[in-house]
């Protein structure tokens, strides 16, 4: 299923420096890192181990299963991120 | 024991998210030992997150207890909060009394419009004033804001403006939930704003707004977002080819937001694109705004820039917010960037006549300017930071012969009120305890008599 950022994140990247698997872009090493206006998780990549919710200063990360209502549509934006804004 | 070198001595200037994220950074390592101050002209820490995040965003807040508080709380930190840095010490005397400084004071003032009225006329304000008083900075706290009119006019579409167009529009119920200052919450109560204007330079696709941000505006209740749909460029367009993901993601909302029929009866936040402010008009207080369409055109660079057309119109309102940028201020004794409101710096080292002045840094808005989200002042930090170690491993800090006992007589001596980590808990405690009666977060201490009683009295 994985995790999904949502609206509150404040691009505090804890989360990226604890995830096993790389799967939270932008990266703060990268150049579009500075202009984003959140991070995202590849639900392709993501192993579901759940460490990044811990890390979240602002619990903003969900299982996609348990999203709030108002941010339902975050699991789709996570996906669409890096199905196409990478590709950018 | 005499060959343990001592701790470095460093000093903060600020303690919202860029001191915050600049002590963690200081603190990640191993190599060097740190003792660090953190100054703060406040009795309250926190800076934005503070005065700055709107209270209807709890949980952006929320980076205070999963963060900072326990940085604050780290042995090796002292905080000398109610201390000003340029009035009870000077910017030489912290450089005598610590091996480095680090600056993470923020930006101060904001971009003006520079149009006729602007100055003379009441009812014109920096959305940045209106900020710091709905979230009870003690400094703005005596603002009285006339919301007895039907329109308020933001300037701007930014994040700041969507935040003032909310607070303006929520439901009270809402707001009562919320840290939002009591004056405010009264005042709010009583406002007979129905709408909310947003003025945006540039076209759709260029609104200065971020995505979630514009996204929640769907979800407040009682609140229509009306968004002209005339030049909105629609999903197939050739327009829509060269923008980036991010902005298709706006267009998409907005085009949604276009499309919802209008709810009778209910409050309206209204974006109008392609539009700047001419003139404000009025006797002694602001009546109307003079609005001039605007239409794009390419620049030198191929950016597109907005060009005044000769359509005029004019909106009734009798309050005006200008939202167009936050500004850092000069600050005594540090070289002044004035066209980018920053201290002069080099990736964080506070440069003077193109020469680093040894030890002495910056970090956040007054380093970078005031852009990105709480947590790009993370990364700004580390920049920081990493100058300073490199500048150790080179040899180039002079270390200082004050002792932290010697600092802390001399602080206390010219700040008999000073508030410490002690005092801030005692205050932190009350507003949260008085919060938890009302199930709000906390009831903010907006008068800084207030919060040194209790701060003394527990």
């Amino acid at each position: 299923m994985a995790y999904v950022i949502t609206a509150p994140c404040v691009a505090d990247y804890s989360c990226v420096e604890i995830c096993p698997v790389n799967c939270i872009s932008p990266r703060p090493e990268t150049a579009d890192f500075d202009s984003a206006e959140q991070l995202y998780i590849n639900p392709a990549v993501c192993i579901d181990c759940g460490a990044c919710v811990k890390v979240c200063p602002v619990l903003a990360i969900y299982e996609a299963g348990a999203l709030p209502d108002k941010w339902k549509h975050y699991a789709a934006i996570n996906q669409d991120y890096f199905l196409e804004a990478v590709h950018e | 024991m005499n060959n343990i070198p001592r701790p470095y001595r460093v000093a903060i200037v600020g303690a919202g998210p860029a001191a915050m994220y600049a002590a963690e950074q200081l603190l990640e390592q191993r190599e060097f030992d740190m003792e660090i101050d953190l100054f703060e002209r406040l009795p309250t820490p926190w800076g934005l997150v503070r005065a700055g995040v709107a209270p209807d965003h709890p949980e952006k807040k929320l980076v205070v207890d999963r963060q900072f508080a326990f940085i604050l709380n780290r042995p090796q930190i002292r905080f000398f909060g109610n201390v000003e840095i340029g009035n009870h010490a000077r910017h030489s005397e912290l450089a005598e009394w610590y091996d480095a400084l680090f600056y993470a004071i923020g930006a101060d003032s904001d971009t003006r419009l520079g149009i006729p009225g602007e100055n003379e006329l009441q009812g014109c304000w920096a959305a940045r004033e209106f900020v710091a008083w709905y979230n009870g900075h003690p400094g703005y706290s005596h603002l009285d804001f006339d919301l007895s009119g039907k329109r308020a006019v933001i300037v701007g579409n930014g994040n700041v403006a969507l935040d003032v167009a909310r607070i303006l529009t929520l439901p009270i119920e809402t707001l009562e939930k919320t840290d939002i200052a009591d004056y405010a919450l009264a005042a709010l109560r009583a406002s007979n704003i129905e709408e909310v204007v947003l003025l945006g330079r540039r076209g759709h696709l260029q609104g200065a707004f971020n995505n979630p941000e514009l996204e929640e505006l769907e979800h407040i209740p009682g609140v229509d977002i009306v968004v002209d749909a005339d030049d909105l460029p629609v999903a197939n367009e050739v327009v829509m080819d060269g923008a980036d993901w991010a902005t298709k993601r706006k267009a998409k909302t907005l085009f949604r937001l276009a499309r919802k029929p209008p709810t009778p009866g209910n409050k309206r936040i209204r974006f109008r694109f392609l539009s700047s402010p001419v003139e404000l008009l009025g006797d002694d207080r602001v009546t109307q705004v003079l609005v001039v369409s605007n239409h794009l055109v390419h620049d030198e660079n191929g950016r597109l820039q907005a060009r005044v057309t000769e359509e005029e119109y004019l909106l009734d309102t009798g309050l005006v917010f200008r939202a167009i940028g936050y500004r850092g201020t000069p600050f005594p004794g540090l070289p002044f960037d004035d066209s980018h409101g920053v201290i002069e710096n080099d990736k964080g080292r506070v440069v003077e006549h193109g020469k680093p002045v040894a030890g002495v840094y910056v970090t956040g808005w007054i380093k970078r300017g005031a852009k990105g989200v709480i947590g790009s002042n993370k990364k700004c930090a580390r920049e920081t930071v990493s100058c300073f170690f490199e500048d150790i491993a080179n040899d180039r800090i002079a270390r200082s012969h004050f002792s932290r006992e010697e600092i802390q007589a001399l602080l206390a001596a010219r700040q008999p009120n000073l508030v410490d980590k002690g005092a801030w808990k005692k205050i932190d405690h009350h507003e949260r305890s008085a919060g938890r009666l009302q199930q709000r977060p906390r009831i903010k201490m907006t008068a800084i008599d207030e919060m040194l009683s209790v701060a003394r009295n527990h």
